[in-house]
């Protein structure tokens, strides 16, 4: 195992309403490789202990290294696509210029490619997440954290969106925290799989697929070790049911 | 549509003719008479005078409105201070019934142009303030989240997101504004002096020149209409819905 990027030391988070959501939760994310953990580890929400670390080094609030992709994709409804996706860019005050042309490639590379000047309201569920998707990859962070990305689009998106997932992240080293409520999604996308358990969640268990991601997306779904892997969080999971 | 529109209102100036005719009161003419009485006093200029003397007091005092209300309302939905201080004051205002407190108004301010801007500016800063603060205040926390995990400065998260998320807010309380200022400029010119529209209602009851007097309020009630569902077009244009 390689040196953790993100390690997670601790943390527990109590909401002003008493809700305990989650306790003494450790975990360490090898690099190369939960929607209040992830908004902690992203910075966006303060936690009550414990502490997050990055590359080695605590961090407290959002950093570049770091790139959010929301649940309900957080798009400026008035912006254009192309601005859209270069917004993370001209917050860092990049020249308009610059901005776009980055823009420009990420918007193709999620095949989006001539819907540069169209408006999120135009678009359907699964090209706005997209859309939230080249956001964060602008940035260049080296951790994309995606916060059940997939849950508000239908089935046949969802399936072909993971899919080009798994191929853009064949060309970018990045790592990926994902927060998803699918045994299935969570067998298919990850190398390492963290079961969170009920209020207040803690780390049940770590399952480390063995599957193959470079092979391909009808072979993956027929292969033994994703069969199994999905047979065993639903064995665990059943409990908490 | 369109036709059915046009049909609406020919169902209604007929029965306002006939209810004239019937006759239900010496004091109500039928729709020939007042709109006889509409064309003279736009021939013989009287109309267009009044209009003169009413859109002052209502310009200044939306203008104003426009200014200082909108400002006060991003005040408000951006600081806490500025909230706890004023907004118990505007949810009051938007209550009280603004036509008890005009007559206040000329004790203090007399009966010129002051107390009728005074009058508009009561009845407008609510609902136009309200709605700045309510567009402000009702920014969607997952932008400005995302605001944050970009790493903006708060100035960006203003500049960039709150205020435009606001713009449409704000201009459907300059609209509801401006509906409200017609009522309180035409309060005002009955209640305090009557000068304008008011002075035209006012004095042509008096003298039981009724087709006049309706001819009057017709106007104004169409002036209000037209000029409020224009500005609702401009703002469907400017703010598409999703």
């Amino acid at each position: 195992m390689t040196e953790a990027i993100v390690e997670v030391k601790g943390i527990g988070k109590t909401y002003d309403s008493g809700v305990e959501a989650l306790r003494d939760v450790n975990l360490s994310f090898p690099k190369g490789q939960l929607s209040t953990l992830l908004k902690i580890i992203a910075g966006l929400l303060p936690r009550n202990a414990g502490q997050v670390l990055v590359k080695g080094k605590p961090v407290d609030g959002p950093g570049p290294e770091r790139a959010f992709v929301f649940q309900d994709f957080a798009l400026l409804p008035w912006a254009s696509v192309l601005r859209n996706v270069a917004f993370g860019l001209e917050l860092r005050g990049e020249p308009k210029e610059k901005r776009e042309e980055v823009a420009r490639k990420y918007i193709a590379e999620v095949g989006l490619k001539g819907f540069e000047h169209r408006y999120p309201a135009q678009l359907s569920g699964g090209m706005r997440q997209r859309v939230g998707l080249a956001r964060a990859l602008t940035v260049d962070a080296d951790i994309i954290l995606m916060d059940e990305p997939f849950s508000s689009v239908d089935e046949q998106t969802r399936r072909k969106f993971q899919e080009d997932l798994l191929d853009l992240l064949r060309h970018h080293q990045k790592t990926v925290i994902f927060v998803t409520h699918s045994i299935e999604e969570a067998a298919y996308l990850s190398d390492q799989i963290a079961l969170l358990s009920p209020r207040p969640g803690r780390v049940s268990k770590i399952v480390r697929p063995n599957v193959d991601h470079s092979r391909s997306p009808d072979e993956i779904r027929r292969d033994r070790g994703y069969l199994d892997t999905v047979d065993e969080i639903w064995g665990m999971l059943r409990q908490y049911v | 549509m369109r036709r059915w529109q046009i049909a609406s209102f020919a169902l209604f100036f007929g029965l306002w003719e006939l209810t004239g005719r019937w006759p239900v009161s010496p004091a109500f003419p039928p729709f020939s008479n007042t709109f006889l009485a509409l064309i003279e006093m736009i021939r013989d200029g009287t109309l267009g005078k009044a209009y003169l003397i009413t859109a002052q007091p209502l310009a200044l005092g939306i203008v104003l409105c426009a200014v200082a209300g909108i400002a006060f309302g991003i005040g408000m939905g951006l600081s806490r201070a500025i909230e706890w201080l004023s907004l118990p004051v505007f949810i009051i205002l938007q209550a009280a019934p603004m036509a008890a407190i005009i007559p206040l108004l000329t004790y203090m301010y007399g009966i010129g142009l002051t107390s009728k801007v005074l009058a508009v500016i009561m009845l407008a800063a609510p609902v136009i303030v309200m709605n700045s603060y309510k567009g402000i205040r009702n920014t969607p926390p997952s932008l400005l989240q995302m605001c944050r995990s970009f790493q903006g400065t708060r100035v960006q998260e203003v500049v960039k997101i709150v205020l435009p998320h606001a713009a449409a807010l704000i201009f459907t309380g300059l609209r509801l504004g401006l509906a409200m200022g017609f009522i309180g400029i035409v309060i005002a010119e009955l209640l305090i002096t009557p000068t304008g529209i008011g002075d035209l209602i006012s004095y042509h009851g008096s003298t039981a020149d009724y087709p006049k007097m309706f001819a009057t309020i017709a106007s104004i009630v169409a002036v209000a209409a037209v000029s409020l569902h224009l500005l609702q077009r401009v703002e469907f244009r400017l703010f598409p819905r999703d």
